[in-house]
């Protein structure tokens, strides 16, 4: 194409321009450019500006979107929004052009003798009931499942849980999440007995630490990372970084501290043990309000198809705690991780110091971990030791990645296990939810059936043989994707797809779902302090696209469900949420009302006499609190936390002679997670074009490897080649690599390794052993 | 012809000044930053001679704290 010297002259100006606003975002997370804003906003705007929570991440920022004659066409932060305060990172600032890509879906595709022809909804929606019947009468009603993520709307999700589980009377429902959140539930679970966070953002407000666990928070949480550097220059607070790889968020941060892959276990546990040898552990608070614990060990790591595990706790004392942790002894940890004695003990004293506020924040380095139970429930034992939780700045934090990991998957519950309420193992909670749902009890399984990698395992091997896939692009996401790639071309499998552009998930789909996206409907996502966020439909959905939630209506009654989805199009959203909010009414848990989500940015459950509770266990902010203490951790029967005893083991699969490095994935701050939408954005598809494989700068030299030299990556899966990257963005340690997973066209899935957290069943994505060569 | 993006620090308290003394150095164009004291500013010049005078020009400004490069390009001359 001929471009003149004068455009081409334009066009690099800009490139410049870019170049500089994507290094300031690096520096200053949430740092806004009016005039780029600007640019974009047609001549004479009479702009309608709306509030909605952002579609990407689980940080859950309030944005206003600007709209004009029924296309949104401008986002700014939005100022009222207690998240964010009026700040936007690169992802959320582009938001809505995410929207308007050239190939969006916009009618219903059939896969017809090897070909995709376009069809009408109702043709399309009729073969999904149909298929849906053919399935369940040949095979049962374990053969039919949908997969779901942390991007469904809490209606999706509510629908979704409530036909599978209770109409169909299946237990196959799961969602991406498991992928990303699992270990944080689990921890949560098996430490407090209840799920999420007890406290929320503003204990950035009052703590004087910030620990960062294996959270590259400068590229996955801007904007709340932006709120941990104005906390410094306003307070000089300290962050420090314990990471296994350099990254922004290690230059940004006051220290940082580098261990060995999977070594944060012995770390925590040193960590732990300083604290009892020093003194610092807060005995008043320790006798009154915990309980010690010790569970199973050397699990396994759910390589095998069916594997099963089930943890068998047993209550231990102080004292057998205590004699368990002398082989932490930072000395002795220091052989283990690589982290010197001395920033062990550095870590401990920070904890230790009763006149520091603390918080732990973390996301997938602990999550995406074969022990990510353990290790969340350490990080948990060294604020309970030392009393520093539950009260503002004192604060053990789990971050998501999705906007509704929480509000949706963790709080409606659309995972095997779970009910909107309780666990499906209980037959109160089933009792409740059939109640609500106007379905008979017997419909809801006793038994959880599948968990995802499970799932998909049980796609290949034929006990599931219909999949509605929504919202998620597993094609890309799946851990040991190529043996998923194959099961779902394997001879009488059906796969529906639900989506808003082309994927490799919808290249395997029977039936391809045009979707409404984010603002082109009305519904609710729930971030990761607990506060629930209401958005309106602002504009049309292009063509035929339709919301998830109503796509589900839809089926459900073609299936003769008519009755429990008994909604008017008109006003669906509200009666969904309105009945949903049945599920958790009482003092731990209340959801607010719809209104109040309507009228403000968000609320925080449990909602309670018209206040969002921001502290969750703590008498003076929480009415749930019953015992007369000055805590209560009601999610236990006997209203104590657990510490519990938890051992470091090694990963599954770890470097070798043949395979001498580690393999780590991850993301980067300027696309979303697979990119399927961030990457229809020009500016962020220019700025992050494709992926990378990071090396270590020495072992690179070594190798006479540069940046853009071709690597190639074996794994034990299969190997893959991509462009290196050398002292670019982030810098991996000797013996290790890292590569983001959100190119399509370079699927690093492929060659990573399907082993999971026996409890969460989460997989771990950032260890596995591989070979580097230049090709 | 090279073109140049830079990251500019101004003096605590000095954001709008070094705005305004950047405004009136021609071939330069000015971005700040709506939320943070940064600004970025874009150089567009004949050729490099003229593009080191355009950066001892800014460098000499008061206000200016530091000036980071971020990217460089040199494009053909234009017609």
């Amino acid at each position: 194409m001929y471009t003149s010297l004068t455009n081409r002259r334009s066009f690099i100006k800009k490139m410049a321009i870019m170049s500089a606003m994507t290094a300031a975002a690096g520096l200053f997370p949430g740092i806004l450019f009016a005039k780029e804003q600007e640019a974009n906003l047609p001549k004479g705007a009479n702009l309608d500006w709306k509030k909605t929570p952002c579609r990407f991440c689980g940080v859950g920022c309030g944005v206003l979107v600007g709209v004009e004659n029924g296309k949104a066409v401008a986002v700014k932060g939005d100022p009222k929004s207690p998240v964010n305060k009026g700040l936007c990172c690169v992802k959320g600032y582009h938001s809505v052009m995410s929207i308007y890509g050239k190939d969006r879906l916009t009618k219903p595709l059939i896969k017809k003798n090897g070909k995709y022809v376009e069809t009408s909804m109702k043709e399309a929606l009729d073969l999904i009931a149909t298929k849906m019947k053919e399935t369940i009468n040949d095979h049962g009603k374990d053969a039919v499942s949908i997969y779901g993520s942390g991007q469904w709307t809490i209606p999706d999700g509510y629908v979704a849980s409530k036909l599978f589980k209770g109409c169909i009377g299946t237990n196959n429902v799961e969602a991406n999440a498991r992928l990303c959140m699992a270990s944080a539930v689990t921890g949560f679970l098996t430490s407090f007995g209840l799920d999420e966070p007890m406290g929320c953002y503003e204990d950035i407000d009052h703590a004087d630490v910030f620990f960062l666990w294996g959270n590259n928070m400068a590229e996955m949480h801007p904007v709340l990372f932006s709120r941990l550097l104005d906390q410094r220059l306003k307070r000089g607070v300290k962050i420090i970084d314990f990471a296994t790889r350099t990254t922004r968020t290690s230059m940004a941060a006051d220290k940082s501290i580098i261990f060995k892959p999977q070594t944060d276990l012995a770390v925590a546990n040193a960590i732990c043990y300083e604290i009892i040898k020093n003194g610092w552990v807060n005995t008043a608070f320790v006798e009154k309000h915990c309980s010690f614990n010790k569970g199973l060990t050397n699990m396994g790591y759910g390589l095998e198809d069916g594997y099963k595990f089930n943890d068998k706790p047993e209550k231990i004392d102080f004292e057998s705690y205590k004699t368990f942790l002398e082989d932490y002894t930072p000395e002795k940890v220091e052989k283990i991780s690589g982290v010197s004695a001395k920033d062990i003990k550095y870590m401990a004293a920070y904890y230790g110091d009763p006149n520091k506020k603390v918080m732990s924040l973390w996301c997938m380095g602990m999550n995406q971990h074969t022990r990510g139970t353990w290790i969340n429930n350490l990080v948990y034992n060294i604020h309970l030791l030392t009393g520093k939780i539950s009260t503002p700045g004192n604060s053990p934090f789990s971050l998501t990645g999705q906007p509704s990991a929480c509000g949706t998957v963790r709080e409606v519950g659309t995972l095997t296990h779970k009910l909107p309420h309780g666990v499906v193992m209980n037959k109160e909670h089933r009792e409740h939810a059939a109640k609500i749902w106007d379905v008979p009890v017997e419909n809801i399984p006793s038994k959880p059936t599948y968990h995802t990698v499970e799932m998909f395992r049980a796609l290949d091997r034929g006990d599931i043989r219909f999949m509605w896939i929504q919202v998620t692009n597993p094609m890309v996401t799946m851990p040991k994707l190529k043996r998923y790639r194959d099961a779902t071309k394997k001879e009488g499998r059906f796969i529906v797809v639900s989506d808003i552009y082309p994927t490799p998930t919808t290249d395997i789909a029977d039936v391809i779902l045009p979707s409404a996206m984010w603002i082109e409907r009305e519904g609710m996502y729930g971030n990761s302090e607990r506060r629930t966020q209401y958005f309106e439909q602002m504009i049309d959905p292009p063509g035929e696209a339709m919301s998830d939630t109503w796509q589900l209506i839809e089926v459900a009654r073609r299936l003769g469900y008519e009755k429990q989805f008994y909604y008017k199009k008109e006003t669906h959203i509200e009666e969904i949420y309105n009945e949903y909010r049945r599920h958790h009414e009482g003092k731990k848990h209340a959801m607010a009302p719809l209104e109040v989500l309507k009228s403000q940015p968000g609320a925080q459950w449990p909602y309670v006499d018209g206040e969002s509770t921001q502290w969750r266990f703590n008498a003076k902010y929480d009415p749930a609190c019953s015992n007369g203490e000055d805590f209560h951790f009601y999610g236990k029967p006997d209203g104590k936390a657990v510490i519990w005893q938890r051992p470091y083991e090694p990963a599954p699969e770890v470097p070798d002679n043949e395979y001498p490095f580690w393999l780590s994935t991850g993301r980067v701050v300027e696309h979303w997670h697979t990119g399927s939408m961030t990457r229809r954005i020009p500016v962020l598809h220019r700025a992050m074009p494709h992926a990378y494989v990071e090396l270590n700068p020495e072992e690179a030299k070594q190798m006479q490897i540069r940046t853009g030299d071709k690597v190639k990556l074996t794994t034990r899966r299969g190997e893959i080649v991509l462009p290196a990257s050398v002292n670019e963005r982030g810098v991996p340690e000797k013996g290790q690599v890292f590569v983001p997973f959100f190119d399509e066209n370079m699927l690093i899935n492929d060659v990573t390794l399907d082993a999971f957290c026996p409890i969460s069943k989460q997989p771990d994505y950032k260890k596995c052993a591989v070979k580097v060569e230049k090709v | 012809m090279p073109i140049k993006s830079y990251l500019a620090h101004p003096h605590t308290g000095k954001k709008n000044a070094l705005i305004t003394a950047l405004s009136k150095i021609a071939n330069c164009e000015v971005i700040p930053a709506e939320n943070r004291d940064l600004l970025i500013v874009v150089t567009d010049t004949n050729s490099k001679v003229e593009d080191e005078n355009l950066k001892e020009t800014i460098e000499a400004i008061e206000s200016l704290k530091l000036l980071v490069m971020v990217s460089g390009f040199d494009t053909p001359k234009q017609d």
